[in-house]
Order: structure tokens, then sequence, then C-alpha cells
């Protein structure tokens, strides 16, 4: 079986459900835009619930429960329920503050599929450091005994960078030990809060080869026990992302407010009209939305990408790390070799900068 | 390194089912049949869906190619040997309890 692709007509295969943005913890790689949306803007429960049924509609077959915390939500039971009776695969990507044993249970009752526990380091000082929360390490520890006790299948989402990414192995160890039966290897990218902590959060070429070399044993020696997840990080990479499988292709992002988002960082990108789901069906936005129809397929392309073999492998890569990096959104992004930008990219990767984190609060 | 193969031994008595967290849907919008799993989405093709479908555990292995043996009229050993390598590849991605 191979993994799901798409012809002409693309159809969404994913939901990021960003609940909401309230989160106990501060990382500062924190994937939500700088300008975090506030509890008061939420959707409330029914207009989720017809979101989903809308997604599934349309195609889509799994949504990601995330935030934020997605329990800092008092709804959530009330939410997974309507995802799974709208038939759609519920993940739940939490921080594990918050959820309790007895809002799990409810959870597992609700027909949850999958949980996500991001896990920051395999020591827990480190680990309660980067969160920016004392007391997260071991919280996380505890629920992810209580996801296997229920039979609930467990990935661990480790974000790796300069300070932690020379315990890949112990982090994979621990994922193994907790029970997981997956473990991503997510380097720090670098949007929103990373990019304000690029240089405390950048790794070193040697860390980054270690680490590569450090993967592939790790597969080896635990094929069949655990799947590992990895890809080499962005800046250190001879060719860019096929970030979100290709604008507009395969997966969308509903903010708390409602907004809907090609992908999560979208709103970074200059002139782009989006639309919402309290004015707009899901079909209408994901077929019309101006935001949608701007990057999708090729014709937006410039040279080098127009004419390239990997037009359709990768998409150009990742519109908004292009913008960030060249102020040209409709520019390659300049990870890839052939990018006219590509030497200030391995610049920036060797830049290392032992400054506090600025945590998302 | 990751493309060795590691040799798995798939039973005949074995009655292999999805563990919660993986389902095999039918969907229009997709094409087709298809497998869910934590963050991954599988595309099925017909024949691995027919013995997707079988995996429910309580069948064997042998029963479960018996039945696909009889209902294509197909050589058994052909489908054995089919059937065997899909679910080890299945259990190796853990989607599939033997």
């Amino acid at each position: 079986m191979d993994a799901a692709t798409h012809g002409s007509a693309p159809r969404p295969l994913g939901l990021l459900a960003e609940l909401t943005h309230r989160c106990p913890l501060a990382c500062p790689y924190c994937s939500n835009p700088l300008a975090l949306e506030g509890r008061t803007d939420e959707l409330d429960t029914a207009t989720w619930a017809r979101v989903f049924r809308e997604a599934a509609g349309l195609g889509v077959l799994q949504v990601h429960l995330s935030g934020g915390e997605p329990a800092a939500r008092r709804d959530l039971v009330e939410i997974t329920q309507a995802a799974h009776d709208a038939s759609l695969y519920t993940n739940l990507i939490t921080s594990a503050v918050g959820v309790t044993d007895k809002l799990l249970g409810g959870l597992s009752d609700a027909g949850l599929d999958h949980v996500q526990i991001s896990i920051q380091d395999s020591e827990a000082e480190s680990a309660d450091h980067i969160a920016g929360y004392k007391g997260a390490f071991k919280r996380k520890q505890a629920l992810a005994a209580q996801v296997t006790a229920l039979k609930i299948p467990l990935t661990v989402n480790a974000v790796m960078h300069r300070a932690n990414i020379d315990r890949i192995g112990e982090m994979v160890d621990l994922a193994l030990a907790l029970g997981a039966t997956r473990v991503e290897i997510a380097h720090a990218q670098y949007y929103g809060w990373a990019l304000k902590n690029r240089g405390a959060l950048m790794p070193t070429a040697e860390q980054v080869a270690r680490s590569t070399v450090a993967v592939e044993a790790l597969r080896a020696k635990y094929h069949g026990a655990i799947v590992i997840d990895a890809v080499v990080p962005d800046y250190h990479a001879r060719y860019p992302k096929a970030c979100v499988g290709g604008w507009g292709r395969r997966s969308l992002n509903v903010t708390p407010s409602g907004k809907v988002l090609p992908c999560h960082a979208a709103e970074t990108l200059p002139g782009l009209e989006f639309w919402n789901v309290r004015e707009h069906s899901l079909a209408d936005i994901w077929d019309n939305a101006p935001s949608f129809m701007a990057f999708r397929g090729t014709d937006w392309m410039q040279e080098p990408c127009r004419s390239c073999a990997r037009r359709e492998v990768d998409f150009g890569g990742c519109r908004c790390q292009a913008f960030a990096l060249t102020g040209d959104a409709r520019a390659t992004d300049p990870v890839c070799h052939l990018s006219p930008h590509h030497a200030h990219v391995g610049e920036l990767a060797g830049v290392q900068e032992d400054a506090p984190y600025t945590y998302r609060r | 390194m990751t493309d060795v193969p590691v040799a798995r031994t798939v039973s005949p008595d074995a009655r292999p089912r999805l563990p919660r967290g993986v389902r095999l849907v039918h969907n229009e919008a997709q094409g087709g049949w298809v497998l869910l799993a934590p963050e991954r989405v599988f595309k099925a093709d017909p024949i691995a869906a027919e013995i997707v479908k079988r995996c429910t555990g309580e069948a064997s292995v042998d029963a479960i190619v018996d039945d696909l043996a009889a209902t294509f009229n197909a050589p058994r050993e052909r489908i054995l040997a089919d059937v065997t390598a899909m679910l080890a590849g299945l259990a190796d991605k853990k989607l599939l309890e033997l």
C-alpha cells in the first residue's frame, strides 16, 4: 500500500483543528502565531461540529485536535464526540497538562482514535525548562501510562533543537518505555516563535550530521518495535520539504476563531484573504477562497521552480519560508540548493546564539 | 540500513486483527478503500482491502487464505505468499497485531 495521493482534483485528507491558542506551556518553538487569538473569539461547540461534518463531506478522513492545549476547552469531549460522529479519525495533540484521568476516559468513550504527546527532552529538568512549566515532564509520563492502559495508540512528538538533539537515542528509548508505537523526531521549524528564537534553537552542522547517523542506527535497532518518523532539519537540507504536501492539496487548518488557512503559518504572508467558517462552508473555502487559490498547483511558480523536474514533488517548498527569507512569497524556498538565496540559508544555519529563550506567552 | 528486511514469521494459526487506532474505511472522495492509522493514511488496493477486511481477530491466517483462494478461484500457494508478506509488512508498521 502506498501513501494516498491525488490526481488533478485534490481533496483534503487532514484537518488541523486549532481549538484554542490557550496553553499552560510556553515552548519557544510554538507553531502558533505571534499574535495569539483570545478565548472570547473561539468557535463554539456547535460550529466545530458543523465544520467536522462539512470536512467529512469534502473527503477529510482525519482530524487533528490541537491548539494551544486542546484540554483548555471545557467542551473537548463534546468536540471529540462530534468529530467521531462525523466519521472522522480523531487524533488528540496534547501537552498532557490539563488532561485528567477523567477527561481521558471521557475522550476514550467518545471514540478517540489516537493520542500524540509532546515531550521536550529525555531529562526532566531540561524538559521543564524548555516547556517553561515545572512538573510538565512528570505529567506527560503519567498521561502516557493512562493512554496505553486504555489501549489507545500513542505517538511521542519530540521537537529537536540544539539543547536536546544530542539525546535523540534517549528520546526514542523513552518513547519506547512509555509504550509509544510511533515517535516523531520533529526538528524545530523556523516560523513564528521559533523564528524569534532561531539563534537559540539552531543545532550545529556537526550535531545534525551525528543525529542523522543516530536515527538510521535507531531504525535498524528498533525495526518492528516502534515507527521512527524523522526528516532532515530544514536549514541543513539540500532540497526543500513538500510543505503541507502542496498548497491547498492535502490539508487545511482552522484557527480558534474560525479562519481557514492552507497552513498554520499562512497568516505571515502579505496580501492573502482568509475566509472564515462563520461565513462560508468549508467546501466553498477549499474551492474558492483566494488564500487557497494563491499557490495551488504550479502556475504561480517562477524559475527555477517552473521548469524543475521536482515541481510536483516538493511544490517549490514552503511559501512562508520563502517569504521570511527572501521577501518574495513566490520565490523558490531558499532551502533548495537551486535557489539563488541558498547560500544565505547556510549562513543562518551557522549562527548559534546562547541567548535565553523568548517564551511563547 | 532501514531497508534490511527483518524476517517476521507469520504463523498459519495466528489470528490477525487491526489494533485500536487502525481502521479500514471506504471513502468515495478519496477513490476507494483507505487504511487509517495514527497520523497516516494508506491507500488500499482492492486486493489489500480484501485481505485486511478478513483480519477480524477471529479467522486464522490459514482460514483467510482458504477463503481468498475459494472466493477468487486462485492458487492457494500464491495467495499464501501474498497474504503472509502483506501481514508481516503491516505488523512491522504497527498497523496489525498477529
